[in-house]
């Protein structure tokens, strides 16, 4: 440990400058000191009554700087999309400070990063990292029905490396099968299942695609496992995250799809879901669009139109809920896998099961959602969250696949603000860290590597921060009252928003939304203390009434 | 909408079917035509739709299934209706042409409309609003701001009301001078008076100037205006035109005032485009969301290419800039256009709206409308097409303003008393053609049809249902801690406005409503207040009687005594119980079983 913080030291070479001034949109400038940590800014004005800023330089995704005369401007842009301006006074503090961050938000060893030096403030009442086993969760699923197993043919992380080391696999299909159909399925992801739908018992599975290269390889194994989940005399739905043509070329690399003649009881869709590094661009143009300070109406909705996000957002609720109408309403089965099974197949799962499961719209539900369907499931947060929209380096693997998904979410809760136990900060709260946070939760690409990190037992679990009081008071839609129902979302562009609570956070004062949104948590406030207060005031007279003699006289 | 008042029945047309514009979804049902409406009649629900909401009726040509028959409102309404038999579509099609077209005043449903009231609540409803009591309210008149007479006959200007007010030192020679060189008469008047820096903001419509044309009486009207303002050395006049327009209008001897003449003004345009950009505009964004399944891509590029919200923008950006200029700079302002009751009436009302926390209230928010709208001249009967008129004059200048009041209150959640709710009756009823405050063109053309006589009140109405328009968010604290709104006019901050144009898709909209829920529950609490008070005085009354009970009980000689104290007890109890029966059937609060045994002891207890 003392090596890494040698390692820190060497890259900090001013660790702080007086009389620096801060100046973020909507809030007051501040003028202070600036410290550099190994992990965070600071700055403090040292007065009472005045915020600091504590920032994480994981946040920071890039930083420009600037000089008027002696005076340096930093421009600090962060991972949440937020901007923040440093005015340093000299030349040689200012580009101290400035590469100590570039060089401390760039860290590349994993190890180095704040989770594992972070040490919790609070009392962990329950440990996050034991909440969502998913022994726990089969336990769930075994009280539906018998026609699944436990596998533990991946314990070694050995035959799909980016699965967990237990996976759900209908019954009748044993761990040999299971080898054979990883071969056969990109990155050794054989069908697993996703969802169980209780009501009629049909389910959603997901893979990788199928290897069927150019010549049409086939595996019968693969046939046989996922035909093991249809109904006799029923027909299942293979979701193709990809459009047909994406699907043909996939072919040339080994990739490919299901062909009707061997999976005949099976409909293959198509539906075009962009691919992670379109969505990168998507998410920079968007950022850019929301940042154009000109005044013109036509340029923005021009530019928000270019960025194609809300056309991404459409696509993928479109695709969700076509995954949760095969289920629901058409009583099929349904497979769901684009190329690698790992980003567009987790969003139209996890929201198909936002659609279709009243449990995954309470907190912890949706907790134990993330957990299962992208945590366990191997979406590489790592690489997709590297870098976020001002990244200046050409993107490799950076992507908002998961800001794509809750900003999915968040359409269908505006839709719906009743029927979740979350409101929109707990969406917001899950974007920042997934980006950057203190806890370990989103660290690493898969369970093998949390695994091979040893996070459980070295970092804090974002959960157990979550799971408190006081944290989930802040977390909760008052407006809540549980919908058994299924939850149908309009998905006309008319009715879906841009998700202004992310994008526009910084570029407006929420001063007047918060306020009345304290206003609304009132008026439901209220409404429950007096609702007790006559309710307690009906029992004590019914009870004075039993009590008193008087009464009974005739 | 009591459609079977009127059931004379023209037409009956079976086996109708109504299809939903933007799924394959349908339904079966009966089409009636009555005098007034148009009603489809439907297993579990009954359409119903008043003749002059139909802006256009088509007829398709015919397919397999039926005859298509497709209807366009006002209130943006779109209706597909397919009729079996083709001649019964061409009689429900030449009816409908010849029902929607009335040609003259009397035909209007709001001389037949009758909502069961007599004489008196009629004239009390037309009495609600009252515009001289509402120049009182902003301090006017006073030692700067009289009233003239000079238009009680409307003898100098026929389009504005009998009441205006000027300053003092405007004289009738003046006025009239004035008046004949603005285009219409429409010489510069008050309208809205910020008394905190006794800056006003005056209304008028473009000076006939052509080239070089000027009139000494308007330039002393100017001054007089100016000078009226003794917080600021100039005023500001603001052309909302864009200046190509206003130039284009010199060639026809109209145009803007130059500043060489005028001492001490400051010349502004704005740039808001004028009635018939604004039409076109509007029927492009109803196209491009009218489409099916209309891609994200054609729906953002259709909503740039329409323009409608960068109109809508303009709008505001003219309503801040005037109320920066009142409130900041404490100058008064001249607001025109080209005749000064479109553009004019928007900025002026809007700006209004953002400088006095008391528009943004239900009741001042219907003076507003009545004061620069109807009173001002803005033409109700031309821009909605209340008679069959010239197209060229229809315009959707009104919907505008309600959505540039709309874009504000997403902005300022707590700062309007009213909801959207209330913004769209309004906006129905502009259209209904039910209640007389909108008909005609001008106030004098509503005294000649005595439409005060002859007609109902829409605000009587509003008001008396005002608990459905309410904003539950509403803070008058916060308007008094902040009188003056500053929105923010940055593009992203206007939204398309789903409830108003897709005001009856309803498969668009939101499944649950906050605005709905929050209002339910602030009634439910309202009730439950009351039942609380009910409750703790019967406990205060049986606390009484079990003490007494209590001391009285061992000697039977007392028995009379006790009756008498137990009776006068359980009488009041009695009455508090008869205010809580509304209270306890009401489904909004729960009930407890306790109450059903506490009703049966207090029952017991009474007799």
């Amino acid at each position: 440990m003392s090596a890494e913080i040698m390692e820190f030291a060497e890259l900090i070479k001013t660790p702080r400058v007086d009389g620096v001034v801060l100046h973020r949109p909507f809030m007051p400038t501040v003028e202070g000191t600036l410290c550099l940590t190994g992990h965070h800014l600071i700055l403090s004005s040292r007065q009472d009554n005045t915020e600091e800023l504590w920032l994480l330089h994981s946040n920071i995704d890039s930083i420009e700087k600037r000089f008027v005369g002696s005076l340096g401007h930093i421009t600090v842009k962060c991972k949440d999309l937020r901007m923040i301006q440093l005015e340093i006074t000299g030349m040689e503090e200012c580009l101290n400070i400035a590469s100590s961050i570039e060089a401390l938000s760039t860290l590349d060893s994993v190890s180095l990063m704040y989770p594992f030096f972070y040490r919790p403030m609070f009392e962990v009442i329950e440990d996050g990292w034991n909440s969502f086993l998913p022994q726990n969760a089969f336990k769930d699923l075994e009280s539906m029905t018998d026609e699944w197993r436990l596998s533990e043919v991946n314990k070694d992380f050995s035959l799909c490396p980016s699965y967990p080391p237990l996976v759900a696999v209908p019954k009748d299909v044993d761990d040999e099968t299971l080898k054979k159909v990883a071969t056969f399925r990109h990155g050794g992801r054989f069908p697993v299942l996703s969802y169980y739908h209780k009501k009629n018992g049909m389910v959603m599975m997901r893979a990788g695609q199928p290897l069927t290269g150019t010549n049409g390889r086939r595996c019968k194994e693969d046939e046989k496992l996922i035909n093991a989940t249809l109904r006799p005399g029923k027909r299942g739905y293979i979701i193709d995250t990809r459009a047909i043509n994406v699907a043909q070329q996939a072919k040339a690399r080994g990739g490919g799809f299901e062909l009707e003649a061997n999976y005949p009881q099976w409909r293959r869709i198509h539906k075009a879901i962009e691919r992670y590094n379109v969505l990168q661009e998507s998410l920079i143009k968007l950022v850019e669009a929301c940042n154009d300070q000109s005044h013109s109406m036509d340029r923005w909705l021009s530019k928000l139109e270019a960025s194609n996000w809300q056309t991404n957002v459409k696509e993928i609720l479109t695709t969700a809920c076509l995954a949760a109408q095969c289920i629901d309403r058409e009583g099929a089965s349904v497979l769901v896998h684009g190329t690698e099974g790992t980003d567009s197949t987790l969003q139209v799962t996890s929201l198909a099961q936002i659609i279709l499961d009243p449990g995954c719209r309470t907190i912890k539900g949706f907790q134990s959602l993330v957990e299962r369907e992208w945590l366990q499931a191997g979406h590489p947060f790592q690489q997709r969250c590297a870098q976020s929209a001002f990244s200046n380096s050409k993107p490799r693997y950076e992507a908002p696949v998961f800001l794509l998904f809750l900003d999915c979410v968040w359409q269908i809760l505006r839709q719906f603000p009743c029927s979740f136990e979350f409101n929109e900060s707990f969406l917001v709260l899950l974007f920042e860290h997934a980006y950057a946070s203190q806890f370990g939760t989103f660290l690493g690409n898969s369970a093998a590597e949390r695994a091979r990190l040893c996070l459980p037992e070295k970092t804090v679990s974002l959960w157990s921060w979550v799971n408190r009081p006081q944290e989930l008071e802040r977390l909760t839609n008052p407006l809540y009252e549980p919908n058994s129902l299924v939850i149908w979302p309009s998905v006309a562009p008319q009715s879906l928003l841009l998700w202004e609570g992310v994008f526009l956070r910084w570029n407006r004062s929420s001063k007047c939304l918060d306020e009345a949104y304290e206003e609304m948590v009132h008026i439901i406030e209220y409404n429950k203390e007096l609702q007790t207060k006559v309710n307690s005031l009906r029992r004590q007279l019914a009870q004075l009434e039993t009590e008193d003699p008087l009464l009974h006289t005739p | 909408q009591k459609y079977y008042h009127y059931v004379h029945l023209f037409l009956q047309v079976e086996q109708v079917r109504l299809l939903d514009r933007f799924s394959n979804k349908s339904i079966h049902g009966t089409l009636y035509l009555t005098a007034t409406h148009l009603i489809f009649v439907e297993m579990y629900e009954t359409w119903c739709i008043l003749h002059h909401h139909i802006a256009s009726v088509e007829k398709l040509s015919l397919t397999t299934s039926g005859c298509p028959l497709v209807i366009q409102c006002r209130n943006f309404r779109v209706v597909n209706f397919v009729i079996q038999r083709e001649r019964d579509c061409h009689d429900v099609y030449s009816s409908l042409l010849r029902l929607l077209r009335p040609v003259c005043y009397d035909e209007l449903y709001a001389f037949s409309y009758n909502p069961k009231q007599n004489d008196q609540q009629r004239e009390e409803g037309w009495q609600l609003i009252d515009l001289g009591a509402e120049f009182e309210r902003m301090g006017v008149p006073c030692d700067q701001w009289q009233l003239t007479d000079v238009n009680r006959d409307y003898k100098v200007c026929e389009t504005y009301p009998r009441d205006l007010y000027v300053p003092v030192t405007a004289s009738k020679p003046i006025i009239v001078g004035s008046s004949k060189f603005r285009s219409k008469g429409r010489f510069p008047v008050l309208t809205y008076f910020y008394q905190e820096k006794k800056a006003a903001v005056c209304r008028c419509s473009q000076p006939l100037s052509g080239f070089s044309a000027r009139c000494l009486e308007d330039e002393s009207m100017l001054q007089a205006i100016s000078k009226a303002n003794h917080n600021s050395r100039f005023l500001y006049v603001m052309d909302t035109r864009p200046k190509l327009n206003a130039l284009a209008n010199r060639a026809a001897g109209k145009g803007y005032e130059n500043e060489d003449n005028y001492s001490n003004i400051r010349f502004q345009f704005v740039g808001i485009e004028n009635i018939h950009v604004m039409r076109s505009s509007l029927q492009k964004l109803l196209e491009v969301t009218g489409t099916r399944s209309l891609s994200m891509s054609d729906y953002l590029v259709g909503l740039e290419s329409s323009g409608w919200l960068r109109h809508i923008k303009a709008v505001v950006d003219a309503a801040v800039f005037l109320t920066r200029a009142v409130t900041v700079e404490g100058a008064s302002v001249l607001v025109h256009c080209s005749d000064g009751w479109d553009r004019t009436a928007q900025v002026c009302a809007l700006g209004a709206l953002l400088m006095d926390p008391y528009y943004r209230t239900i009741k001042g928010f219907m003076v507003l409308i009545e004061k620069d709208w109807i009173s001002f001249g803005h033409k109700f009967a031309d821009r909605c097409d209340q008679l069959d008129g010239d197209p060229k004059e229809v315009s959707p200048i009104f919907t505008q303003f309600l959505e540039c009041v709309w874009q504000l209150t997403e902005q300022f959640p707590q700062a309007f008393e009213f909801s959207e709710w209330f913004l769209l009756q309004i906006h129905e009823h502009v259209h209904s053609c039910q209640y007389g405050n909108f008909l005609g063109n001008n106030q004098r053309q509503r005294e000649e049809l005595q439409l005060r006589e002859r007609t109902h009140s829409l605000w009587a109405f509003l008001m008396s249902e005002k608990q459905n328009h309410l904003n539950p968010f509403y803070s008058p604290a916060y308007s008094e801690a902040h009188p003056v709104l500053e929105p923010s006019t940055l593009p992203y901050h206007f939204k398309f406005w789903r409830s108003m144009y897709h005001q009856f898709d309803r498969s668009m909209h939101p499944r649950q409503s906050i605005l709905k829920t929050i209002l339910t529950l602030k009634e439910n609490s309202r009730k439950a207040e009351s039942t609380l008070q009910a409750l703790e005085s019967v406990s205060t009354l049986l606390h009484i009687v079990i003490f007494l009970s209590f001391k009285l009980e061992p000697t039977e000689s007392t028995d009379t005594e006790r009756t008498v104290e137990g009776s006068s007890g359980t009488e009041s109890r009695k009455q508090s119980y008869g205010e809580l029966e509304g209270t306890y059937n009401s489904d909004l609060v729960k009930e407890e079983p306790a109450v059903v045994s506490l009703e049966f002891g207090v029952a017991r207890m009474t007799c």
